[in-house]
Formats: C-alpha cells, structure tokens, sequence
C-alpha cells in the first residue's frame, strides 16, 4: 500500500493503436492466455451466485491408465474444485483434493505436487476460499512444472484444456437455468479455444494421433464457432444449449472409463 | 490477509526455484518485485494468478501479450523489472482489434499496474514497454476480481 500511495495515479493517455504486425505476433503463454475456471465463475457471479452446487457430477474413475486421459481428466478436476470453492462445501473440495492428488500420482509428478493436498485440505478446514482459489491455480500450475521436467510437456495443455472445458460446462449448465443475456457474454472466448487448438496441433504426433486425443481436436473445431458470439451481443438461450451439449458430450467422453488403454 | 500475501509470494517463489533452469536470476528477481506490488490489490480482494510472463525489453521497445478477459470482471495488470535499470515502465491493454482501451494507472519508476473492466468478454492484449532507462528484466502478472 505505501507504495500506492506515493505512485502517481491517473487514467492513461491512450496509445497509438497495436499493428496487426503486433497483435500476430503478440506473446501467447499457457500461464496466462488461458484464463482458470475461477476467472470464468467469478465474472458469472456478479449478477447474483449461482447454484454452484447443482454444478457437482459424481465422482470420475480413478483407474485411467492412458497418460493423456489422466491429464485431461486433472484438468478437469480442477475444474470441479473451483466450483466447490465458489459453492463454499468444504467437504467437497477436501474430496476434490485427495482425487486430484491420486491422479496425479498416476502421472508420477513431484511430491511438490502431493504437498498441495495437505495445503487444500487445510484450507477447506478452515473456510480460507480465496486462499483456496490461489492454491488450486498453484496445484494446476505446479503439475504442469513437473510435467515438463519429466519430459511430458505435451501433456500440459491437455491438463488446461481439461479445465476449460469443465468449467465451460458448468457456466453454460448455470446459464440456461437461469438465462439473461448479460450473463450469457462470459461464453463468448473463441481465441483461448483457438489457442488450444493450436497448441494441440503442435504435440507430438503419437500423442495427437491417440483416439480421444484425436476425437477432442476434432471436436474443438466445432465448439470455436459455438463461443465465436458477436462482440457486444451475447448468445441466445439456444446457442447457450448447443454449446452446453457440446461441451458435455465432450466431458463424458474424457471421462468415460473405456476409453483408457 | 498479510499472512496470505505472504504465503501466496512464498509460494510462487518456491515454483519459480523449481522451475529455475528455466528462468534467469533476473526473472527470478523481477517475479519478487511484482509480487510485492501487487499485495495490496490482493488486500483489496483481488486474486492474483499464478501464471507470470517476464522476459528483457529494450528501451522504446514493447512486449505484446495475448490475455483472455470476461465482461463483469475487474482486471490490475502489473509489472516490475528487477532492478532499477529501467526508470519508467508503462503497460497499456489493447483489445482484440488492436485499439487502445481505456485504464485506470498507477506508476512509480520500474513498477506500474494498468486497472481495466471490460465490458465485452474476449481477447486483449497488454503491452508492456521500458519508456525510459536500459535494457531491463521485467515480469507481468495480473489480478482479477
């Protein structure tokens, strides 16, 4: 703070505009272009909380043996501890916590990585929901660094999508059971799924050519167009729909426990 | 609250140890830096994410990075350089067009923080540039609430 108060403050004098030069080859990271699902509920919450609870789904398998679908299903995971953090339910997110810690095991990763569990359950303990928001990011972020040291960087963005999606389908599902248009526009995020998509296309062609991996590019093709709303318009009900169903049938399959090798 | 700020920079420097065969000492030191700046957005309610960019900018240079912004949010990006090399900093945030967007400021030598709420979800960019001063280290964050 004391800082802030011997800073000068003002509104900018605004800048010449960004080239297009510049905006192709501005700097697009997996830290901070993909924005966490916690980014994503909190601008949904300002018209009023939603029932983050309707939101749970019942427990995911915790015996996938495919890399790929573990990472995708991490992510996806994550996805749910945000949302028993915006629901507040300690229980749940200490239960989120221990099945995040297990399948990340299956990945092998760091025991940086299985501290984080005693630091979510302590957290959830102790009802510190901000605290909670930073550690999930934190967790996410920190199997991610193991993954590269372990030689798995192909799996990363595997893991931010997984979170993505998951949440995405929640804020449609809590959307279109309560529908304005105001609150609609959060879906509007066509560059993180284009992004994604190319992030995909760059790993290794084993990994790209594995059958859900392959089947999820191919469905991102279609859910950019389904996020693609107009600047400044927000979907309809229907489009809020097409989009839930999408996402959804996309989750079930990275959920599905037949899938893993 | 001061116990988290705390807690959370500790926490970003221990990853940032982990992760230092990938960044300099400099990025290290220049991660320290913004984390200190942006401790009182968080006593503010600010969450801060975990996910930084730093890297070396030269004078009248800039560095353009694509962010993803919801509508109803509020936004602090801030930025510090690791040393004072750099005698001024800006950071400005673009949309997706390339169009300058209008923000609230705070700057201080080699620290400054753009505030912004957007009004339409979508793609931003934020452009940091070393306005004055020698070629620098710096280290971008950002807030949300």
């Amino acid at each position: 703070m004391t800082w802030l108060a011997c800073a000068s403050f003002g509104f900018a004098a605004q800048p010449a505009p960004l080239s297009q030069d510049q905006l192709a080859k501005a700097i697009k990271t997996d830290a901070l272009t993909i924005p966490t699902p916690g980014e994503l509920f909190a601008a949904l919450e300002k018209p009023g909380k939603p029932d983050w609870a309707g939101q749970y789904r019942t427990p995911i398998p915790m015996t996938y043996r495919n890399r790929a679908q573990i990472a995708l299903n991490l992510g996806g995971l994550i996805g749910d501890g945000f949302i028993a953090v915006e629901a507040q339910d300690s229980q749940q997110v200490k239960n989120i916590g221990t099945d995040i810690i297990k399948l990340a095991k299956a990945l092998g990763v760091s025991e940086n990585v299985l501290a984080r569990g005693n630091s979510i359950n302590e957290f959830a303990e102790n009802s510190e929901w901000d605290a909670l928001h930073e550690e999930l990011e934190a967790t996410q972020n920190e199997v991610k660094a193991s993954m590269q040291s372990h030689q798995d960087q192909d799996l990363v963005i595997l893991v931010s999508l997984g979170g993505w999606i998951r949440g995405t389908q929640a804020v449609s599902a809590s959307v279109i059971k309560n529908y304005d248009e105001q609150s609609a526009r959060v879906l509007r995020q066509p560059a993180v799924v284009s992004f994604i998509h190319s992030r995909i296309d760059d790993i290794s062609m084993d990994l790209r050519s594995e059958p859900l991996v392959k089947s999820v590019n191919e469905q991102l093709a279609g859910i950019e167009k389904l996020v693609a709303f107009q600047s400044g318009k927000g979907p309809t009900l229907d489009e809020v729909k097409k989009l839930n169903e999408a996402v959804t049938k996309l989750m079930d399959e990275i959920q599905r426990k037949e899938d893993a090798k | 609250m001061k116990w988290r700020v705390l807690l959370v920079a500790g926490a970003a420097v221990i990853a940032t140890a982990a992760l230092a065969w990938a960044e300099t000492d400099e990025e290290v030191e220049a991660h320290k830096q913004v984390l200190d700046l942006t401790g009182a957005f968080t006593n503010d309610g600010f969450k801060l994410r975990d996910g930084h960019w730093a890297g070396q900018i030269k004078p009248k240079d800039r560095a353009v990075i694509a962010v993803n912004l919801y509508s109803g949010n509020q936004y602090w990006f801030s930025v510090a350089a690791a040393n004072d090399k750099a005698k001024k900093i800006a950071v400005d945030v673009y949309d997706e067009s390339g169009k300058p967007m209008t923000t609230e400021s705070y700057a201080e030598g080699e620290r400054a923080s753009a505030g912004f709420s957007p009004t339409t979800s979508g793609q931003y960019f934020v452009a940091v540039s070393l306005v004055e001063g020698e070629p620098s280290t710096v280290c971008l964050v950002y807030s949300y609430k």
